[in-house]
Order: C-alpha cells, then sequence, then structure tokens
C-alpha cells in the first residue's frame, strides 16, 4: 500500500530526512516511533504530498506522491500535529466542507459526513461551534476529517499528544477499530502507545530508521538480560548474599525493607536465559518464605532509549 | 469548479460568520459617507453661489449649468478608490495567512484540490465581498439620481473602474497572504505595495521623459482618471486585467515554491 524508497529530504544544509526505506502493507498498522525532531512528520509530510522530497520515491496505492499527488490526495487521510481544524465553523459544515474537496459527491456526502461522525463519536456535537469545543472533541474531528472520504490510507501525526488519559484510551481505541479497514501509520513518541496499536514499529531517529520489527520482537532481541523482583521472608543480609551467589546472577539489590523479616529484592541475569527457577530454588531451599517473584522484561522505553542513544546495539 | 465553489463558499461564510465583513462594510460606508456629504454639500454650496452670482450680474445671464458628474461623482470615486486600498488589505491579509498559522493549510495543501483553485476560490470570495462594499456605496449615487441628473454611463464606468482597480488591490492582497503566516505583515506589506503602484506615476514628472512615460504607464492611479471621467478605455481594462493576473500567477509561484523551501 505504502513504498518509501531511499527518501531524502534537506532543509537548506539540514538533513532531515536521511534515506529512509519501508513499506506498509494493506490493512496493516505502522508506528512511526522517535523522539522530538527525528524526522517523523517530514516523513509523514512527504507521504501526504505537502512536501515533495528532496530525492527518493514514495508511492501510496501505487501513485507516486510527486508524478501523480492528485490521486494519492484522493486516497488519504491525514491528521497533522495540530488538527486542521477551521475555528468559526460547526462540526457538521467543516466536515462537509472537507468531504466536498475530498472529492466525495454529493449524493454520498451527507452519508459519509454521518459516518465519520459516528465512528469518531462526535455526533453530538455536530451542530456546534468548533471554537468552543475541547481538546479532545477536537482532535476526534480532526480524526473525523481524516475518515470523512473513506481512505485507503490513514496518517495520523501524533494523535493523542496533549489528551487526558481517558481522552488518550478512547482516541486508541478508535484507531484500534479503524484498522483492518484502512492502511494506518501513526507517529508518536510514546512507547506503550506503539506497542498496544501498531503491528510493527519503525524506530526513527535523526532522519534515519534504526530499526523496524514487531514490538514484541523489538523487546525480545534487545532484552539482554533478564530482571526478577522478588519478596523474600527472611534475614535479609543473608538472603541477599545468597542471591548474589547464584550462578547467573549479575547483581543483586535490597530496594525496600517491608518489616523486619521480610524485604524486596532485584536480580539481575548475566544472560537472556531465564534464572527465575534458579532463584525460587535457592530461596526455598534456605527454608525462607517466597512471597512474590516477578520476571519483569525490558519494557519498550528501554529498547528505544538504546536504540536512539546508541545506535550501534543494533548492527 | 468544484472545488473553486468549496473554497469560495467556505471563505464567503467565514467573512460573514465572523465579525470581519460587519465591521470592513461598516466602517468602509461610514467613511465612504463621510466623504459624500462633505463633497455634495460643497457641490450644493458651489451651486447656490454660482446661482446667485449670476443673478446678480448687471447682464442677467443665464446661471452656469455645472456638472455634477465631474464636480460631485468625479472626485467622490476618486477617493472611494482611496479608501479601498485601506481596506481591502484588512480583507485579504487572512485568506492564507490564517490557514498558516493555524495549520488548516496541511488540510487544505494535502487535499484533491489544484493551487489554481484554492487561490481562484480566495480571490473570488475576497472579490465578493469588495462587490457588496461597492454597492452599499452605490446607494449614494442613487440619492444624487433621485435629486439630481447625473448621466448614468459615466456613473458605471467609473464603478467599473473601481471594481477593477479593487481587484488589483485584493489579487496582491491574496499574493502578500500568501508569503507570510501573519495577517499584519500580509495587510502592510499589501498597502506598501499598493502605495508604491500607486505614487510611481508621481516620479514621472522628476525623472527624464522617457522612463517618466513608462513609469507612467506602471501608474494604478492613473489608469483610473480616464475611468472616474467615465470615459471607458480598453487600454486601462487590459492593464487592470493584467495586473490581477499577475498577482494570482505570484500567488502561484509562492505556493508552489513554498514547499520546496520546505514552508
Amino acid at each position: 500500500m505504502i513504498d518509501v524508497q531511499n527518501v531524502t529530504r534537506l532543509f537548506g544544509q539540514v538533513m532531515a530526512v536521511n534515506d529512509v526505506s519501508f513499506r506498509v502493507e494493506k490493512g496493516e498498522i505502522l508506528g512511526f516511533l522517535g523522539p522530538n525532531a527525528a524526522g517523523k512528520t517530514t516523513t509523514m509530510r512527504i507521504l501526504t504530498t505537502y512536501l515533495p522530497a528532496t530525492s527518493g520515491t514514495a508511492k501510496v496505492a501505487g501513485f507516486d506522491v510527486h508524478e501523480d499527488s492528485m490521486q494519492v490526495r484522493k486516497r488519504i487521510g491525514y491528521l497533522p500535529e495540530n488538527p486542521p481544524l477551521y475555528p468559526e465553523m460547526r462540526v457538521r459544515d467543516y466536515l462537509e466542507f472537507v468531504a466536498k474537496i475530498k472529492g466525495v459527491d454529493s449524493a454520498n456526502r451527507n452519508k459519509a459526513v454521518d459516518e465519520a461522525m459516528d465512528k469518531t463519536a462526535i455526533t453530538d456535537v455536530n451542530q456546534r461551534v468548533i471554537r468552543t469545543l475541547s481538546k479532545g472533541y477536537k482532535q476526534r474531528v480532526g480524526l473525523a476529517q481524516a475518515l470523512v472520504h473513506n481512505p485507503d490510507v490513514l496518517i495520523l501525526d501524533e494523535p493523542t499528544v496533549g489528551l487526558d488519559p481517558k481522552q488518550i484510551i478512547e482516541v486508541r481505541q478508535l484507531i484500534k477499530n479503524l484498522a483492518g479497514n484502512h492502511t494506518i501509520i501513526l507517529s508518536t513518541h510514546i512507547l506503550p502507545e506503539a506497542s498496544k496499536l501498531c503491528e510493527r514499529v519503525v524506530i526513527i531517529d535523526k532522519g534515519k530508521i534504526v530499526a523496524e520489527e514487531t514490538p514484541e520482537n523489538l523487546t525480545r532481541k534487545l532484552g539482554g538480560s533478564q530482571r526478577l523482583t522478588l519478596v523474600v521472608g527472611g534475614p535479609s543480609a543473608d538472603v541477599l548474599k545468597n542471591l548474589q551467589a547464584i550462578k547467573g546472577v549479575a547483581k543483586a539489590q535490597t530496594i525496600e525493607k517491608i518489616d523486619k523479616n521480610k524485604a524486596k529484592f532485584v536480580v539481575e541475569s548475566k544472560s537472556a536465559e531465564s534464572i527465575s527457577a534458579d532463584v525460587a530454588k535457592a530461596v526455598v531451599g534456605k527454608g525462607w518464605s517466597l512471597y512474590e517473584l516477578t520476571p519483569e522484561s525490558m519494557s519498550l522505553e528501554d529498547v528505544f532509549l538504546h536504540l536512539t542513544t546508541k545506535e550501534e546495539v543494533v548492527q | 469548479m468544484r472545488n473553486f465553489l468549496a473554497i469560495f463558499n467556505r471563505e464567503v461564510k467565514s467573512y460573514f460568520s465572523s465579525p470581519i465583513a460587519y465591521i470592513v462594510i461598516g466602517l468602509f460606508l461610514v467613511v465612504c459617507g463621510i466623504f459624500f456629504y462633505l463633497i455634495v454639500s460643497s457641490f450644493a454650496q458651489y451651486c447656490m453661489y454660482a446661482d446667485m452670482q449670476a443673478a446678480q450680474s448687471q447682464y442677467r445671464m443665464p446661471p452656469p449649468k455645472l456638472n455634477i458628474n465631474m464636480m460631485a461623482i468625479r472626485p467622490l470615486l476618486n477617493n472611494i478608490s482611496v479608501f479601498a486600498l485601506f481596506f481591502l488589505p484588512m480583507i485579504t491579509m487572512r485568506l492564507y495567512s490564517d490557514e498558516k498559522k493555524t495549520g488548516t493549510a496541511e488540510l487544505l495543501l494535502t487535499s484533491p484540490v489544484t493551487n489554481a483553485q484554492h487561490i481562484l476560490g480566495k480571490f473570488a470570495a475576497g472579490g465578493l465581498l469588495y462587490l457588496v462594499m461597492l454597492g452599499f456605496t452605490f446607494l449614494f449615487m442613487i440619492l444624487l439620481f433621485i435629486f439630481g441628473n447625473p448621466e448614468t454611463g459615466p456613473v458605471f464606468v467609473g464603478y467599473l473602474g473601481l471594481l477593477l482597480l479593487g481587484l488589483c488591490y485584493i489579487s496582491f492582497g491574496v499574493f502578500f497572504s500568501s508569503l507570510t503566516e501573519n495577517q499584519i505583515i500580509a495587510a502592510v506589506s499589501t498597502i506598501a505595495f499598493i502605495l508604491f503602484f500607486w505614487a510611481i506615476g508621481w516620479l514621472a514628472g522628476s525623472v527624464n521623459p522617457g522612463v517618466g512615460k513608462v513609469l507612467s504607464q506602471f501608474s494604478l492611479i492613473e489608469h483610473f482618471e480616464d475611468f472616474a471621467k467615465g470615459v471607458l478605455d480598453t487600454k486601462h481594462v487590459v492593464f487592470y486585467l493584467s495586473f490581477i493576473t499577475m498577482g494570482l500567477f505570484l500567488s502561484f509561484v509562492s505556493i508552489e515554491s513554498a514547499k520546496w523551501r520546505g514552508r
């Protein structure tokens, strides 16, 4: 559906996007992950024909974004970081206007607007002036705007930024519901969002793609060590000594004394192999009581920091 | 055509759903009304004075026929052309600047609408608002027709001139608006630019005659003179139409090139 090849974009001397290539299949949700100023927005703007690439080609639904930009524009819905709303218009009028310029013919326009409002749950505010809406509603009107002509491809630039937690959950649910019918690219710098929503994640930093994986694979591949937290009832100094002595343990620490005879520890393994069984055996074998044992895999947050702070980890 | 109309309708609605249209039209009429009153009352005084003189003269001459077209309507039209210069940039300044500022430009420029369609749509919306402004000033003319007997032809020619001149302001207003996201900068540059092309004819006297002739041909107001007198000459129509086209073309170039610069 989307095919980006060796796309580079310069702003004067600054390379905003540097030789980026990726593909998105039909119906897939691709997450575009990166710190601020990594080139996410620029890449999306190239895909939406807002900006031309300095070199390289990008195709949406088989049409080149530069050569056939009008064809591409008919097939994409784009939600920029700031939803492109005319504050003085009413929600319904606004969506009708967007439907009109997106080429929805007048016979289907009413239905298209109704459907878009239904999907984004904004029917109740359809007569409100956009200026008076809350941030969450504005974001949803922005989303409705991207959907109104039922495009093949949806490009969403940081769709949840600036929303409160409840609104974030609603917008995410909305995006999930849209998957399947639309091919979606969404950018974010919030990692749990990417791992919850996306089937595949492209991590971009300083204009370059540093990794491209499913969220699970990414965590697994880069989760070099395993971490356990455990709560043990027993003399804490002895417990710690014993934990450190277990084969395969790199580091053990007491993090919290819960009461006189009970404490919380953290154990880190040397390799990716599981050490939970050995740790449990060691504790129980000494006659201490094991209240809790939780393996923690490295979070996507850690992976992200790894990738964007030292790229060599991937290679 | 559908895209053009969609943009045009949206712009017109947005003028009238905000106070802009009402304030601009209202104040424009206030200013024009004041000048209408001043010009007409001084014309009336002049007429009275001339009548009195004729009556008192020893030769019993008939009172002179004073031409209302030349003495009232012409200066009025000239004045309106100046007011339009200051009012029209106020309605064109938001056309693109506002879209850039609020981010709706990203919607407009990623929709299947060509640059020509949205430039013309916005230009036409500004033109319509101007037409409404001019329409209201025509009420003053109706008063003159009721209480006097001006010639009809020259009045219409004068209004055609005003329309064309105003469209020149609007087309460059669109252009300057497409250059910046700041509405004030857009308005001020439009006014400055138009004033420059207004005054360029005055330079003609102080440079050598060859250059002077060329300069006066570029002067916006020089071409308006004939219209105000009621003379319809194609050369002036062609000049204004070219000027309008130039403004629209520059808007096109500026939007297209902003894309490459990175907006």
